[in-house]
Protein backbone atom coordinates (compact mmCIF):
# COMPACT_ATOMS: atom_id res chain seq x y z
CA UNK A 1 0.00 0.00 0.00
CA UNK A 2 3.00 2.92 0.95
CA UNK A 3 4.80 1.42 -2.46
CA UNK A 4 1.73 2.28 -4.19
CA UNK A 5 0.98 5.26 -2.43
CA UNK A 6 4.82 6.56 -3.20
CA UNK A 7 4.06 5.48 -6.74
CA UNK A 8 0.85 7.52 -7.15
CA UNK A 9 3.04 10.76 -6.11
CA UNK A 10 5.50 10.29 -8.34
CA UNK A 11 2.89 10.38 -10.69
CA UNK A 12 1.52 13.42 -9.54
CA UNK A 13 4.62 15.37 -9.85
CA UNK A 14 5.72 13.83 -13.19
CA UNK A 15 2.32 14.47 -14.12
CA UNK A 16 1.81 17.80 -13.79
CA UNK A 17 5.45 18.87 -14.38
CA UNK A 18 4.44 16.95 -18.60
CA UNK A 19 1.28 18.78 -18.47
CA UNK A 20 3.11 22.21 -17.25
CA UNK A 21 6.04 22.02 -20.01
CA UNK A 22 3.96 21.30 -22.61
CA UNK A 23 1.57 24.19 -21.68
CA UNK A 24 4.14 26.22 -20.70
CA UNK A 25 5.65 25.90 -24.74
CA UNK A 26 2.62 26.82 -26.08
CA UNK A 27 2.31 29.64 -23.65
CA UNK A 28 5.64 30.64 -25.19
CA UNK A 29 4.63 30.12 -28.80
CA UNK A 30 1.42 32.10 -27.80
CA UNK A 31 3.02 34.86 -27.06
CA UNK A 32 5.18 34.82 -29.76
CA UNK A 33 2.39 34.88 -32.22
CA UNK A 34 1.60 38.45 -32.49
CA UNK A 35 5.64 38.60 -33.79
CA UNK A 36 5.57 36.51 -35.88
CA UNK A 37 1.91 37.14 -37.79
CA UNK A 38 2.64 40.93 -38.28
CA UNK A 39 -0.83 42.78 -39.35
CA UNK A 40 -2.72 39.25 -39.92
CA UNK A 41 -0.49 37.76 -41.92
CA UNK B 1 -44.74 -23.27 -20.58
CA UNK B 2 -41.28 -22.18 -18.31
CA UNK B 3 -39.71 -20.63 -21.07
CA UNK B 4 -42.12 -17.97 -20.68
CA UNK B 5 -40.83 -17.06 -17.15
CA UNK B 6 -37.43 -18.13 -17.77
CA UNK B 7 -36.41 -14.23 -17.68
CA UNK B 8 -38.00 -13.56 -15.05
CA UNK B 9 -37.33 -16.14 -12.46
CA UNK B 10 -33.48 -15.38 -13.28
CA UNK B 11 -33.71 -12.27 -12.38
CA UNK B 12 -31.36 -10.87 -9.79
CA UNK B 13 -31.95 -7.93 -7.54
CA UNK B 14 -28.45 -6.29 -8.88
CA UNK B 15 -30.38 -6.17 -12.14
CA UNK B 16 -33.29 -4.92 -10.38
CA UNK B 17 -30.98 -2.07 -9.10
CA UNK B 18 -29.42 -1.06 -12.54
CA UNK B 19 -32.88 -0.85 -13.61
CA UNK B 20 -33.59 1.74 -10.84
CA UNK B 21 -29.83 3.31 -12.12
CA UNK B 22 -31.41 3.29 -15.92
CA UNK B 23 -34.44 5.00 -14.98
CA UNK B 24 -32.77 7.47 -12.70
CA UNK B 25 -29.87 8.57 -15.85
CA UNK B 26 -33.53 8.60 -18.17
CA UNK B 27 -35.01 11.15 -15.93
CA UNK B 28 -32.29 13.15 -14.93
CA UNK B 29 -31.38 13.45 -18.50
CA UNK B 30 -34.93 14.10 -19.85
CA UNK B 31 -36.46 16.11 -16.31
CA UNK B 32 -33.32 17.98 -15.50
CA UNK B 33 -32.03 18.17 -19.15
CA UNK B 34 -27.97 17.13 -17.76
CA UNK B 35 -26.11 15.79 -20.02
CA UNK B 36 -29.35 14.38 -21.88
CA UNK B 37 -27.25 13.30 -24.78
CA UNK B 38 -24.77 11.09 -23.00
CA UNK B 39 -27.26 10.11 -20.12
CA UNK B 40 -29.99 9.25 -21.96
CA UNK B 41 -28.51 6.25 -24.22
CA UNK B 42 -26.61 5.33 -20.94
CA UNK B 43 -29.78 5.01 -19.14
CA UNK B 44 -31.72 2.97 -21.27
CA UNK B 45 -28.88 0.75 -22.55
CA UNK B 46 -28.17 -0.48 -18.48
CA UNK B 47 -32.00 -1.42 -19.41
CA UNK B 48 -31.22 -3.10 -21.97
CA UNK B 49 -28.01 -5.06 -20.77
CA UNK B 50 -29.49 -6.55 -17.78
CA UNK B 51 -32.57 -8.00 -19.07
CA UNK B 52 -31.73 -11.55 -18.42
CA UNK B 53 -30.30 -13.53 -21.25
CA UNK B 54 -30.67 -9.93 -23.07
CA UNK B 55 -29.52 -10.24 -27.02
CA UNK B 56 -28.03 -6.86 -26.93
CA UNK B 57 -24.86 -9.34 -25.30
CA UNK B 58 -23.42 -11.89 -26.80
CA UNK B 59 -25.16 -14.87 -25.82
CA UNK B 60 -25.15 -18.74 -26.19
CA UNK B 61 -27.55 -20.49 -27.92
CA UNK B 62 -28.01 -24.10 -27.36
CA UNK B 63 -27.79 -25.87 -30.34
CA UNK B 64 -26.14 -23.25 -32.08
CA UNK B 65 -23.12 -21.78 -30.02
CA UNK B 66 -22.33 -18.08 -29.34
CA UNK B 67 -24.35 -15.76 -31.21
CA UNK B 68 -23.04 -11.63 -31.33
CA UNK B 69 -25.20 -9.22 -29.28
CA UNK B 70 -25.52 -5.89 -30.82
CA UNK B 71 -24.16 -3.50 -27.63
CA UNK B 72 -21.09 -6.01 -26.58
CA UNK B 73 -20.00 -5.92 -30.06
CA UNK B 74 -19.96 -2.08 -30.83
CA UNK B 75 -18.02 -1.91 -27.51
CA UNK B 76 -15.35 -4.67 -28.63
CA UNK B 77 -14.82 -2.91 -31.92
CA UNK B 78 -15.45 1.04 -31.35
CA UNK B 79 -13.95 0.92 -27.66
CA UNK B 80 -12.48 -1.84 -26.50
CA UNK B 81 -10.38 -3.00 -29.49
CA UNK B 82 -9.61 0.66 -31.12
CA UNK B 83 -10.68 3.17 -28.67
CA UNK B 84 -12.29 4.75 -32.10
CA UNK B 85 -15.10 5.99 -30.79
CA UNK B 86 -14.18 8.58 -28.24
CA UNK B 87 -11.11 9.13 -30.19
CA UNK B 88 -13.04 10.21 -33.16
CA UNK B 89 -15.68 12.48 -30.63
CA UNK B 90 -12.51 14.30 -30.61
CA UNK B 91 -12.32 15.33 -34.41
CA UNK B 92 -16.40 16.96 -33.66
CA UNK B 93 -15.34 18.78 -30.47
CA UNK B 94 -12.14 20.42 -31.69
CA UNK B 95 -14.29 21.59 -34.82
CA UNK B 96 -16.41 23.03 -32.19
CA UNK B 97 -13.92 25.05 -30.40
CA UNK B 98 -13.06 28.81 -30.89
CA UNK B 99 -9.83 29.38 -29.41
CA UNK B 100 -9.87 32.55 -30.19
CA UNK B 101 -10.32 33.84 -26.43
CA UNK B 102 -7.23 32.22 -25.25
CA UNK B 103 -5.04 32.85 -28.67
CA UNK B 104 -5.94 36.85 -27.39
CA UNK B 105 -4.75 36.40 -23.95
CA UNK B 106 -2.28 33.45 -23.60
CA UNK B 107 -1.91 34.04 -19.68
CA UNK B 108 -5.28 32.08 -19.36
CA UNK B 109 -3.66 28.92 -20.91
CA UNK B 110 -1.83 28.05 -17.74
CA UNK B 111 -5.21 27.68 -15.66
CA UNK B 112 -5.75 24.58 -18.05
CA UNK B 113 -2.57 22.94 -16.33
CA UNK B 114 -3.05 23.65 -13.20
CA UNK B 115 -7.06 22.89 -12.84
CA UNK B 116 -5.60 18.98 -14.04
CA UNK B 117 -4.03 18.64 -9.77
CA UNK B 118 -7.26 17.25 -9.18
CA UNK B 119 -7.04 13.71 -11.20
CA UNK B 120 -3.35 13.04 -9.56
CA UNK B 121 -5.18 14.11 -6.09
CA UNK B 122 -7.48 12.01 -6.64
CA UNK B 123 -5.08 8.84 -7.92
CA UNK B 124 -3.78 8.89 -4.57
CA UNK B 125 -6.70 9.05 -2.48
CA UNK B 126 -8.18 5.85 -4.41
CA UNK B 127 -4.56 4.00 -4.15
CA UNK B 128 -5.18 4.67 -0.28
CA UNK B 129 -8.55 3.29 -0.62
CA UNK B 130 -7.07 0.21 -2.00
CA UNK B 131 -8.08 0.60 -5.86
CA UNK B 132 -4.61 -1.21 -7.75
CA UNK B 133 -3.14 1.77 -9.56
CA UNK B 134 -4.47 1.05 -12.79
CA UNK B 135 -7.94 1.81 -11.19
CA UNK B 136 -6.68 4.15 -9.13
CA UNK B 137 -5.60 6.41 -12.22
CA UNK B 138 -8.58 5.57 -14.20
CA UNK B 139 -10.69 6.83 -11.70
CA UNK B 140 -8.77 9.72 -11.41
CA UNK B 141 -9.22 10.50 -14.95
CA UNK B 142 -12.85 11.58 -13.71
CA UNK B 143 -11.08 14.72 -12.92
CA UNK B 144 -10.04 15.49 -16.42
CA UNK B 145 -14.01 16.90 -16.39
CA UNK B 146 -13.84 15.02 -20.39
CA UNK B 147 -16.10 12.16 -20.82
CA UNK B 148 -14.27 10.51 -24.01
CA UNK B 149 -10.88 11.04 -22.22
CA UNK B 150 -12.04 9.31 -19.05
CA UNK B 151 -13.71 6.42 -21.01
CA UNK B 152 -10.44 6.08 -23.25
CA UNK B 153 -7.81 6.25 -20.32
CA UNK B 154 -9.85 3.96 -18.19
CA UNK B 155 -10.51 1.47 -20.97
CA UNK B 156 -6.60 1.27 -22.54
CA UNK B 157 -5.38 0.48 -18.95
CA UNK B 158 -8.05 -2.08 -18.39
CA UNK B 159 -10.00 -0.90 -15.57
CA UNK B 160 -12.79 -3.05 -14.64
CA UNK B 161 -14.83 -0.07 -13.66
CA UNK B 162 -15.25 1.59 -16.88
CA UNK B 163 -18.83 1.99 -16.68
CA UNK B 164 -18.98 3.38 -13.70
CA UNK B 165 -16.40 5.64 -14.23
CA UNK B 166 -18.04 6.85 -17.60
CA UNK B 167 -21.31 7.40 -15.48
CA UNK B 168 -19.30 9.45 -12.88
CA UNK B 169 -17.59 11.83 -15.39
CA UNK B 170 -20.63 12.42 -17.46
CA UNK B 171 -22.60 12.89 -14.30
CA UNK B 172 -20.26 15.59 -12.53
CA UNK B 173 -19.71 17.40 -15.51
CA UNK B 174 -23.42 18.07 -15.71
CA UNK B 175 -23.53 19.19 -12.11
CA UNK B 176 -20.70 21.80 -12.50
CA UNK B 177 -23.13 24.20 -11.30
CA UNK B 178 -23.53 22.96 -8.38
CA UNK B 179 -20.07 21.59 -7.58
CA UNK B 180 -17.63 24.22 -8.65
CA UNK B 181 -19.95 27.57 -6.56
CA UNK B 182 -19.04 25.09 -3.48
CA UNK B 183 -15.88 24.33 -4.30
CA UNK B 184 -14.80 27.90 -5.26
CA UNK B 185 -16.14 29.60 -2.34
CA UNK B 186 -14.25 27.24 -0.28
CA UNK B 187 -11.08 28.98 -1.16
CA UNK B 188 -12.19 32.79 -2.39
CA UNK B 189 -13.51 35.77 -0.32
CA UNK B 190 -16.42 37.76 -1.59
CA UNK B 191 -13.94 40.30 -1.73
CA UNK B 192 -11.65 38.20 -4.12
CA UNK B 193 -14.69 37.10 -6.45
CA UNK B 194 -15.70 40.89 -6.57
CA UNK B 195 -12.80 41.38 -8.75
CA UNK B 196 -12.75 42.56 -12.13
CA UNK B 197 -10.70 42.04 -15.08
CA UNK B 198 -10.81 44.44 -18.20
CA UNK B 199 -11.47 42.59 -21.08
CA UNK B 200 -9.28 44.16 -24.14
CA UNK B 201 -9.35 41.50 -27.10
CA UNK B 202 -6.47 41.77 -29.43
CA UNK B 203 -6.84 40.57 -32.86
CA UNK B 204 -6.12 37.21 -33.50
CA UNK B 205 -4.19 36.89 -36.92
CA UNK B 206 -5.80 34.01 -39.35
CA UNK B 207 -2.35 32.61 -39.08
CA UNK B 208 -2.06 32.29 -35.70
CA UNK B 209 -5.46 30.10 -36.02
CA UNK B 210 -3.97 27.90 -38.30
CA UNK B 211 -0.49 27.35 -36.52
CA UNK B 212 -2.24 26.79 -33.49
CA UNK B 213 -3.53 23.47 -33.61
CA UNK B 214 -0.26 22.19 -35.47
CA UNK B 215 2.15 23.80 -32.79
CA UNK B 216 -0.15 22.00 -29.87
CA UNK B 217 -0.01 18.54 -31.61
CA UNK B 218 3.74 19.08 -32.34
CA UNK B 219 4.83 20.64 -28.73
CA UNK B 220 2.37 17.77 -26.89
CA UNK B 221 3.35 15.02 -29.51
CA UNK B 222 7.14 15.31 -28.44
CA UNK B 223 6.92 15.86 -24.24
CA UNK B 224 3.70 13.44 -24.04
CA UNK B 225 3.64 10.89 -26.90
CA UNK B 226 0.61 9.22 -25.30
CA UNK B 227 -1.41 12.30 -26.07
CA UNK B 228 -0.93 12.31 -29.64
CA UNK B 229 -4.37 10.02 -30.98
CA UNK B 230 -6.08 12.47 -28.09
CA UNK B 231 -4.43 15.95 -28.60
CA UNK B 232 -4.17 15.13 -32.56
CA UNK B 233 -7.65 14.62 -33.35
CA UNK B 234 -9.15 17.27 -31.26
CA UNK B 235 -6.66 19.36 -33.06
CA UNK B 236 -7.15 17.95 -36.83
CA UNK B 237 -11.00 18.98 -35.51
CA UNK B 238 -9.81 22.69 -35.25
CA UNK B 239 -7.70 22.95 -38.20
CA UNK B 240 -10.92 21.78 -40.18
CA UNK B 241 -12.82 24.70 -38.82
CA UNK B 242 -10.09 27.03 -38.80
CA UNK B 243 -8.80 25.97 -42.40
CA UNK B 244 -11.89 27.95 -43.72
CA UNK B 245 -11.92 25.49 -46.79
CA UNK B 246 -13.81 22.89 -45.41
CA UNK B 247 -16.86 24.44 -44.64
CA UNK B 248 -18.83 21.56 -44.89
CA UNK B 249 -16.15 19.07 -43.56
CA UNK B 250 -16.41 21.40 -40.20
CA UNK B 251 -19.95 21.97 -40.22
CA UNK B 252 -20.37 18.06 -40.24
CA UNK B 253 -17.98 17.46 -37.80
CA UNK B 254 -19.58 19.62 -35.48
CA UNK B 255 -22.89 18.21 -35.63
CA UNK B 256 -23.78 15.33 -37.74
CA UNK B 257 -20.70 13.59 -37.17
CA UNK B 258 -20.43 14.45 -33.41
CA UNK B 259 -23.81 13.48 -33.26
CA UNK B 260 -23.61 10.11 -34.42
CA UNK B 261 -21.05 8.97 -32.20
CA UNK B 262 -22.19 10.54 -29.14
CA UNK B 263 -25.35 8.50 -29.62
CA UNK B 264 -23.10 5.11 -30.25
CA UNK B 265 -20.95 6.27 -27.47
CA UNK B 266 -23.11 6.31 -25.02
CA UNK B 267 -25.42 3.13 -25.62
CA UNK B 268 -22.11 1.43 -26.81
CA UNK B 269 -20.32 2.07 -23.33
CA UNK B 270 -24.00 0.69 -21.41
CA UNK B 271 -22.33 -2.66 -22.39
CA UNK B 272 -19.72 -2.32 -19.49
CA UNK B 273 -22.73 -1.42 -16.73
CA UNK B 274 -23.65 -5.46 -16.37
CA UNK B 275 -25.22 -5.62 -13.13
CA UNK B 276 -22.62 -8.57 -11.68
CA UNK B 277 -20.14 -5.37 -12.72
CA UNK B 278 -21.86 -2.68 -11.81
CA UNK B 279 -23.62 -3.13 -8.62
CA UNK B 280 -20.64 -3.12 -6.03
CA UNK B 281 -19.00 -1.18 -3.29
CA UNK B 282 -16.31 0.05 -5.08
CA UNK B 283 -18.90 1.90 -7.47
CA UNK B 284 -19.64 4.04 -4.81
CA UNK B 285 -16.43 5.30 -3.83
CA UNK B 286 -15.92 5.69 -7.30
CA UNK B 287 -18.70 8.39 -7.72
CA UNK B 288 -17.61 10.02 -4.46
CA UNK B 289 -14.06 9.83 -5.50
CA UNK B 290 -14.99 11.55 -8.97
CA UNK B 291 -16.60 14.52 -6.98
CA UNK B 292 -13.35 14.88 -4.72
CA UNK B 293 -11.60 15.01 -8.02
CA UNK B 294 -13.54 17.76 -9.62
CA UNK B 295 -13.58 19.83 -6.30
CA UNK B 296 -9.55 19.38 -6.10
CA UNK B 297 -9.39 20.54 -9.88
CA UNK B 298 -11.59 23.92 -8.56
CA UNK B 299 -9.77 24.27 -5.83
CA UNK B 300 -6.14 23.75 -7.75
CA UNK B 301 -6.91 26.36 -9.99
CA UNK B 302 -8.71 29.27 -7.99
CA UNK B 303 -4.80 28.50 -5.41
CA UNK B 304 -3.16 28.97 -8.65
CA UNK B 305 -4.46 32.05 -9.96
CA UNK B 306 -4.18 33.31 -6.55
CA UNK B 307 -0.35 32.18 -6.61
CA UNK B 308 0.09 34.22 -9.96
CA UNK B 309 -1.66 37.34 -8.30
CA UNK B 310 1.43 37.67 -5.97
CA UNK B 311 3.44 38.28 -9.08
CA UNK B 312 1.29 39.98 -11.21
CA UNK B 313 0.28 44.02 -11.70
CA UNK B 314 -2.74 43.21 -13.03
CA UNK B 315 -5.21 40.61 -10.76
CA UNK B 316 -6.64 38.13 -12.25
CA UNK B 317 -10.00 37.04 -10.10
CA UNK B 318 -9.14 33.80 -8.81
CA UNK B 319 -12.46 32.00 -9.96
CA UNK B 320 -11.03 32.31 -13.55
CA UNK B 321 -8.44 29.57 -12.19
CA UNK B 322 -11.46 27.07 -11.61
CA UNK B 323 -12.39 27.32 -14.99
CA UNK B 324 -9.61 25.63 -16.11
CA UNK B 325 -11.99 22.15 -16.43
CA UNK B 326 -12.76 20.78 -19.46
CA UNK B 327 -16.64 20.80 -18.83
CA UNK B 328 -17.05 23.85 -21.48
CA UNK B 329 -19.33 26.14 -21.39
CA UNK B 330 -20.40 25.47 -17.91
CA UNK B 331 -18.04 26.16 -16.08
CA UNK B 332 -17.25 29.40 -17.73
CA UNK B 333 -20.97 30.21 -17.24
CA UNK B 334 -20.30 29.50 -13.18
CA UNK B 335 -17.65 32.37 -13.46
CA UNK B 336 -19.81 34.56 -15.00
CA UNK B 337 -22.93 34.08 -12.59
CA UNK B 338 -20.54 34.19 -9.17
CA UNK B 339 -18.31 37.07 -10.30
CA UNK B 340 -22.10 38.63 -10.95
CA UNK B 341 -22.95 37.86 -7.30
CA UNK B 342 -20.17 39.17 -6.13
CA UNK B 343 -20.34 42.59 -8.14
CA UNK B 344 -23.41 42.90 -10.41
CA UNK B 345 -20.92 44.79 -13.04
CA UNK B 346 -18.39 42.16 -13.23
CA UNK B 347 -17.96 40.34 -16.77
CA UNK B 348 -15.52 37.44 -16.19
CA UNK B 349 -16.94 35.38 -19.35
CA UNK B 350 -14.56 36.10 -22.16
CA UNK B 351 -11.86 35.23 -19.78
CA UNK B 352 -13.12 32.33 -17.99
CA UNK B 353 -13.94 30.77 -21.79
CA UNK B 354 -10.53 31.09 -22.54
CA UNK B 355 -9.10 28.88 -19.63
CA UNK B 356 -12.10 26.77 -20.04
CA UNK B 357 -11.09 26.46 -23.82
CA UNK B 358 -7.30 26.03 -21.97
CA UNK B 359 -8.57 23.14 -19.95
CA UNK B 360 -10.33 21.07 -22.98
CA UNK B 361 -6.50 21.29 -24.30
CA UNK B 362 -4.84 20.49 -20.75
CA UNK B 363 -7.28 17.29 -20.26
CA UNK B 364 -6.48 15.16 -23.21
CA UNK B 365 -2.92 16.25 -22.65
CA UNK B 366 -3.21 14.53 -19.20
CA UNK B 367 -5.06 11.56 -20.48
CA UNK B 368 -1.59 11.16 -22.48
CA UNK B 369 0.64 11.68 -19.51
CA UNK B 370 -1.60 8.95 -17.31
CA UNK B 371 -1.25 6.78 -20.47
CA UNK B 372 2.28 7.51 -20.89
CA UNK B 373 3.50 7.29 -17.17
CA UNK B 374 1.21 4.44 -15.48
CA UNK B 375 1.93 2.04 -17.98
CA UNK B 376 5.43 2.08 -16.69
CA UNK B 377 4.58 1.86 -13.58
CA UNK B 378 2.19 -1.54 -13.58
CA UNK B 379 5.61 -3.18 -14.76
Amino acid sequence: MIELFKQSLTLMWQGMLAIFVVIFLIYLVLLLFPKIFKNGK
Amino acid sequence: MDFLLLGLTATTWQQLVMYGIGATLIYLAISKKLEPALLLPMGFGAILVNIPFSGALHTTMSGIGEVAGILEWLFEVGIEASEAMPLLLFIGIGAMIDFGPLLSNPKLILFGAAAQFGIFATVSIAVLLGFPLRDAASIGIIGAADGPTSILVSQVLRSEYVGAIAVAAYSYMALVPIIQPFAIKLVTTKKERAIRMPYNPKSVSRMARLFFPIVVTLFAGYVAPASVSLVGLLMFGNLIRESGVLGSLSETAQNAFANLITLLLGITISASMQAERFVRYETMLIMVLGLLAFVFDSIAGVLFAKFLNLFSKNKVNPMVGAAGISAFPMSARVVQRMGQQADSQNHLLMHAVGANVAGQIASVIAGGVILGLVPGMLV
